[in-house]
């Protein structure tokens, strides 16, 4: 039976997961209950900057229904400080990050007072009782206003709102040469300034946390996507026990970076239920995950390339602003340099120079979103390259070609100093163009710019690639990140023939319980059906590294089959004794051993049998344990580059400075690919987020610092109205640094779309004197384009995304 | 205030505050927590219901409006063990990834349905319009809701959720 099995792996399998979520039996952290559960609300500052003078909880603490009212002054001795596990340098400024304000806050949004009450009404209701006074400190908002002389601090104690610069010198590094020189001696010099806009993940699952202390081990359930690392970090922040402490990430609703962190509000609900112990439960709001969830993106830009006349590029230099907000978060300091190793993308840099400027300012943290660095440079690298194709009146496509590592030219090493394994963008790049129908658009473009239409077509392009499978332990060792980035995984045989796999990649809408099945029934020869994933609770899968930066299948699945290595192992052992053969003398394919070269026909037996005949342990060859279960961990040698062609063509309607996407088509290569179905969705999903950057989201705080896109009316997600439908395809260029050829597909839509879409509106309004136009490209900023020729028209953002505000602000709709 | 309501085929007596939501009802009263909350401002729809077959958010009706009112959600839609012809075709289109809206955009998908048998894409595009989704796109949803008309031929809206008519009109369709 089993010989006939097709191959799992490739196959368009139709997800396990959905069963539970199209029917509504999902087990999200807010439908969990416990007897005698109480509700925790919190109270937030309004102040972006101020000392608190006094709190009055009297009244609140009056309710019926309340429990207890807490406030920093409560907390202050056990609440220690939130982690940074990034200190990027040796002399990184990293301030004190209480989960609750004691005497300061430092943006809106920060935590003042708890409430915990019967329900989450009567909590809700204690909330507007309770009196703060607060007096105002200056606000810091604008970066380079926070690094100039003199400027006013978030943090006085740090004596400065820098909190680190990082560099990285080709010249230095021995990876290249010296970038100044290379800029002195270049026939073209393009310098630019770009602006990559505050975001915010907006993970649709607003996040929940509930503590139940009653036990032996404090449990936690979270809406988290690193239930590991959250254990871990209560363990080493809060000085409970780490053996006293579970985790448990339920079924999570998304997380995109945005729940890559240890809040707040997990420490305050565990200190909460201790402190009563009873267990306690807090569900944000969706006004409060937009205000004090942390943010993503947020830096300024400043670019100079160099090239020679013929369009072949001589040098890169980066210099960044990067926004921390008022703390530094989980990873927040190594996001922006995340992207140093991206900015030089697929194109043959002699020269580069990347230094970073982390600056904090009185506003919400940022940290991880989708991407996480990488779309920052890539938008970067491909605006200059559209840039320098302008400048020099060359297609942009072929000055892209012409600076592009050729497919026989990998492995590659960067003038970053990576090395790319593989990749073959000649062949994503003509599949792209084949599909999009470049020439017949470019024909059109010209036809309507002639005729002086009053909507004008543009063409963008991005020919990204991306680092992903975070990451190489010693990799991220150099970069002084606070862990490794392994990932575990176990195979349990059970005695009737079903497998489950324990994996420390904890999913929240990838699919891995139907990937991890098909990969481990093709290791293992048992049907699809026949297997349980197993993630997401610290009892069951103890140790991971849990799932961001697109490494679950790269790094992830790496360490299932290597379990699953070593149960064929174990079993081929107790098969060969079965067998009545020698251990070399046995083959296993398709999940039955056999005396290798017996045939077809011959005596068989299934991993099954050994498994049931493991669990009997009747008779087993001597000093063989009577257990097939197998572990084993992952680390991989290198990331894994991705990369792709992204064709965007756009209507710009100059009267109106309405953006239409006409046509959106992309070619990923992501190397091998396990469930085609579940790689088409995240790459949807992904151009999605990375359009919504291009043309409406923008978390914009007003000039007291307060945050005027706080609702889902303001902060504008798009709805299936505002978009197209898009033509994906697929190259496949094998990895070289894994089994199965894989690279990751997480992130790869969102890091290509956005300068594809910025590239052709740009591209569309250029003969109209526009060369940029500031995200989101919002039709006020793209008519304001048009009307002016400026050439960075929008200036910073001061109105919300769409210009509607719904919150009433001086710095809302204009 | 004392309401009666009728949801997914029970009928529920209760004492509720007269500002609860509909929403709250559901989830804490009655424990039907397949119906989600998503945000605060009635605008992302993963709360939506049916309140006497046609599609609301749950989250803008108080508890007190649905008295005498017959809700069915996500929970109630299979039917003797078979799946709705929408919460298949979700299934069948991979149109759902971390599953949060899915509940909310399923329930105006069948309603989307009831007014507009034969959608093309952007009558579905539009008629999603108050249902967001942030993994998936929306072009598999777009692709479930048009697969879902096809198999439903017209034949299933939200009177064949009516609980009163036990004739439950969707088989056809599967």
């Amino acid at each position: 039976m089993t010989s006939t099995m097709e191959p799992e792996v490739g196959k368009a399998r139709l997800r396990k997961e959905d069963a539970r979520l199209i029917t509504g039996r999902t087990r999200w952290t807010d439908n969990l209950t416990l007897p005698g559960l109480l509700h925790m609300a919190i109270l937030r500052s309004p102040m972006a900057h101020a000392r608190i003078t006094g709190i009055d909880t009297s009244a609140a603490k009056d309710l019926p229904g309340v429990l207890a009212v807490l406030t920093g002054a409560d907390l202050a001795d056990e609440q220690g400080s939130l982690p940074c596990a990034w200190p990027i340098t040796e002399d990184m400024k990293s301030p004190n990050a209480p989960s609750i304000a004691v005497d300061t806050v430092n943006f809106a949004g920060e935590v003042v007072a708890v409430v915990v009450a019967r329900s989450a009404y009567e909590a809700a209701d204690a909330l507007e009782r309770i009196d703060v006074d607060y007096d105002d400190l200056p606000v810091v908002l604008d970066m380079e206003a926070a690094v100039a002389e003199g400027a006013d601090l978030v943090h006085a104690d740090l004596g400065t709102n820098r909190s680190a610069t990082w560099v990285f010198d080709s010249g230095e590094a021995g990876t290249g040469s010296d970038v100044e020189k290379a800029i002195s001696e270049s026939e073209v010099v393009i310098e630019r300034t770009y602006r990559q806009q505050r975001l915010i993940p907006a993970f649709m699952e607003p996040r929940s946390v509930m503590c139940d202390p009653t036990g032996e081990q404090l449990t936690l359930w979270s809406a988290t996507q690193v239930p590991h690392i959250l254990r871990f970090l209560i363990a080493a922040q809060l000085g409970v026990p780490e053996h006293k402490v579970r985790v448990i990430a339920p079924d999570v609703g998304g997380g995109f970076g945005g729940k890559l962190q240890v809040t707040p509000e997990e420490f305050l609900t565990l200190l909460v239920a201790r402190r009563l112990g009873k267990p306690v439960k807090y569900t944000e709001t969706r006004s409060e995950s937009l205000q004090s969830g942390h943010h993503g993106r947020d830096q300024i830009q400043k670019l100079t390339l160099s090239a020679r006349r013929d369009g072949t590029v001589t040098g890169l230099k980066v210099e960044l602003l990067a926004d921390m907000g008022a703390y530094l978060r989980l990873v927040t300091p190594g996001i922006p340099i995340l992207g140093a190793f991206m900015f030089n993308a697929i194109y043959k840099f002699p020269a580069y120079r990347f230094v970073c400027t982390n600056v904090f300012t009185n506003k919400t943290p940022t940290d991880a979103y989708r991407g996480a660095g990488r779309p920052e440079a890539t938008y970067a690298i491909e605006r200059l390259m559209d840039e320098l194709a302008a400048e020099l009146g060359m297609d942009p496509m072929e000055v892209r070609e012409k600076n592009w590592i050729k497919h026989e030219e990998f492995p590659f090493t960067t003038v970053a100093g990576l090395t790319y394994d593989s990749g073959n963008y000649e062949a994503a790049t003509a599949k792209a163009m084949e599909l999009f129908g470049y020439d017949a658009l470019r024909t059109e473009q010209r036809e309507r710019r002639e005729r002086g239409d009053t909507v004008q077509l543009g063409i963008g392009i991005s020919t990204f690639t991306e680092m992903c499978g975070l990451a190489p332990s010693r990799v991220l060792g150099s970069l002084s990140y606070g862990a490794g980035g392994w990932e575990h995984a176990a195979i349990r045989m059970l005695p009737t023939g079903k497998v489950e796999v324990v994996t420390g990649s904890s999913a929240h809408g990838q699919g891995h319980e139907t990937a991890w099945s098909q990969i481990v029934a093709d290791q293992l020869g048992v049907p699809f059906e026949d297997i349980e994933v197993i993630h997401g609770d610290t009892q069951s899968s103890h140790k991971g590294m849990d799932t961001y930066g697109s490494r679950s299948l790269t790094v992830g699945a790496m360490a299932v089959i290597k379990a699953t290595d070593k149960v064929k192992e174990k079993a081929a052992k107790v098969a060969a004794h079965m067998l009545e053969a020698g251990e070399d003398d046995v083959e296993f394919s398709a999940g039955s051993f056999r005396v290798r070269g017996a045939g077809a026909d011959a005596k068989s037996v299934s991993i099954q049998d050994v498994a049931l005949a493991v669990f009997a342990a009747h008779d087993l060859p001597d000093g063989v344990e009577p257990n097939l279960d197998s572990e084993a961990t992952f680390d991989p040698e290198n990331f894994s580059f991705p990369h792709g062609t992204h064709l965007c063509a756009t209507e710009v309607d100059t009267e109106t400075g309405q953006v239409r996407i006409r046509s959106y088509v992309c070619v990923d290569d992501i190397g091998k690919v396990v469930n085609p179905l579940i790689v088409e969705g995240q790459v949807h999903g992904g151009l999605v987020q990375g359009i919504a950057q291009a043309l409406f989201e923008e978390a914009v705080h007003d000039e007291s610092g307060t945050l005027t896109t706080g609702t889902l009316a303001d902060y504008l997600v798009p709805s299936a109205a505002d978009l197209p439908s898009f033509v994906t395809d697929r190259t496949e260029t094998p990895s070289t640094t894994n089994v199965l050829g894989v690279k990751g597909v997480g992130e790869a839509g969102t890091i290509a779309s956005t300068p594809a879409v910025v590239n052709a509106i740009v591209d569309a309004v250029r003969h109209l004197g526009v060369n940029d136009i500031q995200m989101p490209c919002t039709p006020m900023r793209v008519w304001q384009a048009i009307q002016t020729g400026q050439t960075d028209a929008g200036g910073l953002g001061s109105e919300a995304g769409g210009g509607l505000g719904s919150i009433d602000t001086s710095g809302g709709a204009q | 205030m004392r309401i009666t309501v009728t949801v997914d085929g029970t009928k529920f007596t209760d004492d509720v505050e007269p500002r609860q939501l509909l929403v709250h009802y559901l989830r804490e009263r009655l424990g039907k927590v397949g119906t989600v909350v998503g945000c605060d401002t009635s605008n992302c729809g993963a709360c939506t219901v049916h309140l006497d077959g046609h599609s609301v958010k749950s989250c803008s009706v108080l508890a007190v409006q649905a008295d005498g009112s017959e809700v069915t959600t996500i929970e109630g839609l299979a039917r003797d063990g078979k799946l709705h012809p929408v919460q298949q075709a979700f299934h069948d289109n991979h149109a759902l990834q971390c599953g949060f809206c899915t509940p909310g955009m399923i329930m105006q998908s069948i309603d989307l349905l009831a007014d507009d048998p034969d959608p093309d894409e952007q009558a579905v595009r539009e008629g999603l319009e108050g249902n967001l989704c942030r993994c998936t796109g929306y072009q598999n949803i777009v692709r479930a809701v048009r697969d879902a008309a096809a198999r439903m031929q017209g034949g299933a809206g939200p009177e064949a959720e009516q609980v009163a008519d036990v004739r439950a009109t969707t088989g056809g369709a599967q």
